[in-house]
């Protein structure tokens, strides 16, 4: 098993209320997978099941692999600028 | 080439000066201020979040993107976070050059890259109280035009 730290920002931290979980997640896990146990907590569903995701700050693609100590971030549409 | 996140006002003249230079022959400044409204409602300020690592980083590799594609070393980028009231200045870009015509198509360049890719988000603060996430991929459907 490993931990990675998945980042919840603006419509996605209010739905889950946090802005921060540790997840456990079995060796060879994926973006997808990380997202599918964001997804099942308490607020999730209110998750995209295929969001905008960066893994240690460079965009990512859902079947990228994640390793220990990764930092997941799950981006809403952007309203920069 | 400076690029930031900030949480305080931004002082765009002072930004002018920093980009200008003796072989500058054009200096172009992009100020983008908070709107009283938006899709047909009153706005009374915005609040501006950030995943500021990666958005420095963005920040960062548009500005390099611009110098190299228009030949413009000279770009700065100030996107502040927090609570802004209507009229203040969200995003400051600045770019010198010797000549307008790359000023110019460099700092368009650069406020649409912010749009699209910078992990900025904004909640909008409405007269009556309410408080709600932008979601621009919402609104350009409904509008089909310009992005707000």
């Amino acid at each position: 098993m490993m931990t990675i730290r998945a980042l919840l920002f603006a419509s996605y931290a209010d739905a889950l209320q946090r802005d921060a979980v540790d997840l456990a997640l079995p060796a060879g896990a994926t973006v997808r997978d990380a997202i599918e146990r964001l997804r099942a907590l308490p607020g999730g569903a209110l998750l995209p099941a295929a969001p905008l995701v960066a893994v240690n700050q460079e965009f990512a693609r859902a079947d990228r692999e994640l390793a220990a100590g990764d930092e997941l971030a799950v981006i809403p549409p952007v309203a920069g600028g | 080439m400076r690029t930031a996140i900030v949480g305080r006002a931004i002082d765009a003249a002072s930004l002018g000066a920093e980009a200008a230079a003796p072989e500058c022959g054009a200096v172009v400044t992009f100020i983008g201020t908070v709107r009283d409204h938006n899709d047909g409602r009153r706005v009374s300020g915005i609040e501006y979040a950030a995943y500021t690592a990666m958005a420095e980083r963005e920040l960062a590799a548009i500005a390099r993107e611009a110098a190299s594609r228009f030949g413009t070393p000279a770009v700065i980028i100030e996107h502040r976070v927090g609570r802004l009231a209507v009229g203040e200045a969200s995003i400051v870009i600045v770019v010198g050059h010797a000549h307008r015509a790359a000023a110019y198509d460099a700092s368009r360049y650069v406020i649409e890259q912010v749009k699209r890719r910078v992990p900025i988000w904004k909640r909008e603060e409405y007269a009556d109280g309410t408080r709600e996430w932008v979601d621009p991929t919402r609104a350009a459907e409904a509008v089909g035009s310009e992005t707000p």
